[in-house]
């Protein structure tokens, strides 16, 4: 029985005010992330390249050895933790936006001209989807990884080919049903011309799904990225990247576990935030369609 | 079902194909192919015998067809770290990667099938409640991080299992646990809310009405119907963790497939990363061929339609 | 004679070789004369959100050994709910028993624990034969195991000791070369097949109380009254008694002893089955009868019962029925009538008849 009543998820009440009701804590930790992002140089306390030898290894400050001056510690080079994960909050933030903008472009683009003309062309940018599908996005990642060069126009390249499909799916199966519906029709048997229909009609309905799939996916590509700069694929040093810090904490992991702790908090931290916001987003945005 | 099994075949030919095609951009798009297909020392005279072999004066389409040619034979071009067939290279090492995708998966349903059935029978209880954070906890929590910290606490804190390297059952545990860690969430996901609609079908009704005890109901019965749209999943989640196995590898220096793509991005040793992607596109394109072919094994409506 | 009646009488089947009912039911005391089935004042509420539900409120009737009842009224008025209640299966969380008695040959049955209704009851002593013959059959399991599955749980016997009685039930229900046909799946058999694996699902065990909820309802005419037959040679086999709810008057007649009728969540009239349709005496089952069509009455005017059904979380005060009842007085507004017995063996629940 639908009716009965049910308890409220925990994990839902400590994250949002109230069942469906905005999720205030998420929205925080995403701002943080956009705010680290574009202010970074000038909140980080210290830079987050400076070397000095003579501070390595320090602990996080509430442990014995800690320093207030290096509140999460600081690593092998006795670079601090916290500058260089606001250093890499910059470089999350970007590639995630630029990535998610152009392949929510790509992919929508390709996704309406699939559903609204559909015959040859729908069948064969569905088979380009099918394909592209195919190939995990990993070792296509190292694929293009091995050819071109290094760094954040690479990484922005290979999550866009990975992640287009997701959006030309979604836009797709929305045009084709939009298609059917009356007003589409109308216009068309109006004379109104196709850009029109196009931009008129079909890329308002679809703007909504489009936001909803780009705030769930932020955390999925920050993810990504890290796991392509964690093996040394994505953003190469002296840039500074979550991925890449794990990389290198990974070498002391037996003397300093803060090492591989910190940046590991800050991918969950950011991930997670952008997931709560995004079903926040898909239940107020369309209380119907809750599949995505 | 014979239709249907050479639709899917042929889909999946496709699929390599364009693969294939993928790998073939890839090799133009960095300029000079021979470039990426010949170690850094190479003379005039490799340059010139590989540009004759690989049929570079020729044009693209017909370059094309001498590429799958090869690659049908599976023959990508030699490694020149180790002298040797790339695709051979990397076939030697599958088995370590199936290996590990396997306990991966098993992994996964083991903490899944429970999950997800008791979440839907009590819904709303503790279990239900503490699945959901798990769910949302996976999907935001990177599984190299996970096996990250495994190493911290298990192996290194707490000695328990060893970190790093192939071997026995021991070895297996931790990047298992860090592979499987992802497809966690969602397959608890969708075995609770098939298990949900089951369980309020006419036939657990039915079975209920003529006294069948609960725990048959739903671990004998309802588990197999709901088991029908997880194999769907078993299908993209094992590909995935196929991919996810290449950074699972890296971190617990595992001897698969992924980790000799890696390292061979780094040596510039190009016929074996091309290789690496033929060769997961392929088992992509098999692994959902045989899940393809599964539910009829599972779903008699399907065998019989 | 039927189709099926016909077929049954040209292949002798195997029944011989089986345990007869009453040899599987060694214990078995010879039937009292007081009835097989006495129902008491049961109410079963349904607690929604929005209130209270009373899908089953007050409801009272026996039923002896080979007998059948039939439970007619519209949807929703609780028919299928006291089905459901006889078994302890009201609709999980909403629905709960909250008063009344149900006795099954003396035993007490409201109140028993859950076990104790799952081990001794489903299956073993009342069985229910569902609506839709499509729905009701998983659809990932052979007939066969389906069947066997009650006559395993209640320990009759083993694995393959199960399969093999279940391969008998099939072929009693008349299901064709049934030895083959087990191991079938549901979506491989017809409409009128499916419900006749559901019948051997219910009768797997020997049950006392066959339930049989508008089990013709999904099937075609023809193939409707071959499973009517396939019932009552069922019943007659089994000794069971029968509670055959249904919505169409035409069945019950055919079918039924006694009728009962029921308007939200109350029987309001219960007479032999001859007696209601001669002489209804509710305004209610007045109205019901008035509205089925009668052959060869062509061109009379189909009479609908005036009003709508009520609202079931917000009854009208008294008598539910009085806002559609032509005869309605200002006590039918006030108070709800008493069940009184009129001409014999009647009972009408009616102001009217007080």
């Amino acid at each position: 029985m639908a009716e009965a009543v049910l308890p409220r998820p925990l994990l839902g009440r400590l994250l949002r005010a109230r069942e469906g009701g905005f999720p205030y804590i998420a929205a925080t930790v995403l701002a943080l992330v956009l705010v680290c992002a574009l202010l970074g140089p000038w909140i980080s306390p210290h830079d987050a390249g400076r070397i000095a030898l003579s501070e390595a290894m320090t602990p996080p400050a509430w442990l014995e050895g800690g320093s207030m001056s290096h509140v999460l510690g600081t690593d092998n080079l006795g670079r601090d933790i916290l500058s260089r994960i606001i250093a890499g909050a910059r470089v999350s933030a970007n590639v995630a936006l630029y990535a998610i903008v152009l392949s929510g472009f790509i992919g929508a683009v390709l996704g309406m001209a699939a559903g609204y003309f559909g015959g040859v062309v729908d069948a064969l940018i569905s088979r380009l989807i099918d394909v592209q599908m195919s190939v995990p996005s990993i070792p296509l990642a190292m694929l293009f990884a091995a050819v071109l060069p290094p760094g954040e126009a690479m990484v922005i390249f290979i999550i866009v080919l990975s992640y287009w499909t997701w959006y030309a799916r979604l836009v797709r199966g929305e045009v084709l049903s939009l298609r059917e519906r009356d007003f589409v029709k109308l216009a068309k048997v109006a004379g109104v011309g196709t850009p029109t229909v196009f931009y008129r009609h079909l890329a308002p309905n679809v703007l909504n799904m489009l936001l909803v799939l780009a705030t769930l996916q932020f955390g999925s590509v920050i993810v990504f990225e890290a796991g392509l700069s964690f093996l040394g694929l994505g953003i190469q040093p002296p840039n500074v990247s979550w991925g890449g810090m794990l990389a290198d904490g990974r070498n002391f992991i037996e003397v300093a576990w803060w090492l591989i702790t910190m940046p590991g908090l800050a991918i969950m931290a950011a991930c997670l935030a952008s997931n709560l916001l995004g079903d926040w987003l898909r239940d107020t945005l369309d209380p119907v369609r809750r599949q995505l | 079902m014979s239709g249907y099994i050479a639709r899917r075949l042929l889909q999946g030919v496709v699929a390599i194909v364009g693969a294939l095609l993928i790998v073939f951009v890839a090799q133009r798009l960095s300029g000079d192919p021979v470039a990426l297909m010949l170690p850094m020392d190479a003379t005039e005279e490799d340059f010139a015998a590989m540009r004759q072999a690989l049929g570079l004066d020729r044009p693209l389409p017909a370059q094309f067809v001498v590429f799958i040619a090869n690659a049908v034979q599976g023959d990508f071009g030699d490694s020149y770290q180790w002298q040797a067939p790339a695709m051979a290279l990397l076939l030697e090492r599958l088995p370590a990667t199936l290996e590990l995708a396997l306990a991966g998966l098993v992994f996964a349903l083991l903490l899944a099938v429970p999950l997800g059935v008791i979440s839907a029978v009590h819904r709303g209880g503790v279990v239900d409640r503490v699945a959901k954070i798990f769910a949302m906890l996976g999907q935001a929590v990177p599984g190299f991080w996970i096996g990250l910290l495994l190493i911290l606490f298990i192996a290194v804190e707490l000695q328990w299992l060893p970190a790093f390297g192939r071997g026995g059952l021991a070895n297996l545990v931790l990047p298992a646990i860090a592979l499987g860690w992802y497809p966690v969430a969602a397959m608890t996901r969708t075995l609770r809310s098939s298990m949900l609609d089951i369980l309020d079908s006419d036939y657990v009704r039915m079975e209920r009405a003529i006294g069948l005890p609960e725990r048959w109901i739903v671990w004998r019965f309802a588990l197999r119907n709901a088991f029908v749209p997880l194999v769907t999943m078993i299908g993209v989640y094992f590909a995935n963790m196929l991919g996810g196995a290449f950074v699972i590898e890296v971190v617990f220096a595992w001897p698969g497939v992924g980790r000799a793509v890696v390292d061979a991005v780094f040596a510039r040793d190009f016929p074996v990363v091309q290789a690496g992607v033929v060769l997961a596109a392929v088992v992509f394109v098999v692994v959902n061929l045989i899940v393809d072919l599964s539910y009829g094994f599972i779903d008699p409506r399907i065998r019989h339609g | 004679m039927s189709a099926a009646k016909l077929l049954a009488w040209l292949r002798p089947s195997k029944r011989r070789e089986r345990p007869t009912a009453r040899e599987m039911q060694p214990d078995r005391v010879a039937e009292p004369r007081t009835g097989r089935l006495e129902v008491r004042d049961l109410k079963t509420h349904l607690f929604l959100k929005r209130g209270v539900l009373k899908a089953v409120d007050g409801v009272s009737f026996d039923l002896a050994a080979r007998e059948t009842l039939g439970l007619i009224g519209e949807s929703g008025s609780g028919k299928t709910m006291t089905g459901l209640s006889l078994l302890g299966l009201p609709p999980k969380p909403a629905g709960r028993i909250v008063e009344g008695s149900v006795k099954l040959d003396g035993r007490e049955l409201v109140g028993l624990p859950e076990d104790v209704l799952v081990d001794e009851v489903r299956g073993r002593q009342i069985a229910m034969i569902s609506q839709d013959p499509m729905t009701s059959l998983n659809p990932v399991f052979t007939v066969g195991a389906q069947v066997a599955a009650p006559i395993r749980a209640h320990g009759l016997a083993q694995a393959s000791a199960a399969l093999g009685m279940a391969v008998d039930e099939l072929d009693r229900v008349r299901v064709p070369s049934a030895r083959e046909r087990a191991r079938d799946f549901p979506h491989q058999f017809s409409g009128g097949m499916r419900q006749r694996v559901v019948a051997a699902m219910a009768i797997a065990c020997r049950p006392r109380l066959l339930i049989a909820d508008e089990p013709t309802s999904a099937l075609d005419v023809t193939i409707q009254v071959q499973f009517m037959d396939l019932i009552e040679r069922l019943q007659d086999e089994t000794d069971a008694a029968l509670l055959f709810i249904t919505h169409d008057l035409g069945v019950a007649a055919s079918l039924c002893h006694r009728i009962a009728v029921m308007y939200a969540g109350r029987i309001v009239e219960l007479a032999d089955a001859t007696e209601l349709y001669a002489a209804p005496k509710h305004p209610y089952s007045q109205g019901l009868l008035a509205s089925v069509p009668k052959l060869g009455r062509r061109g009379e005017r189909l009479t609908a019962i005036p009003g709508n059904p009520p609202n079931p979380l917000d009854l009208p005060s008294g008598c539910a029925f009085h806002p559609c009842c032509p005869h309605a007085t200002e006590q039918c507004r006030r108070e709800a009538p008493p069940t009184v017995a009129v001409d014999g063996s009647g009972e009408v629940a009616c102001w009217l008849h007080v």
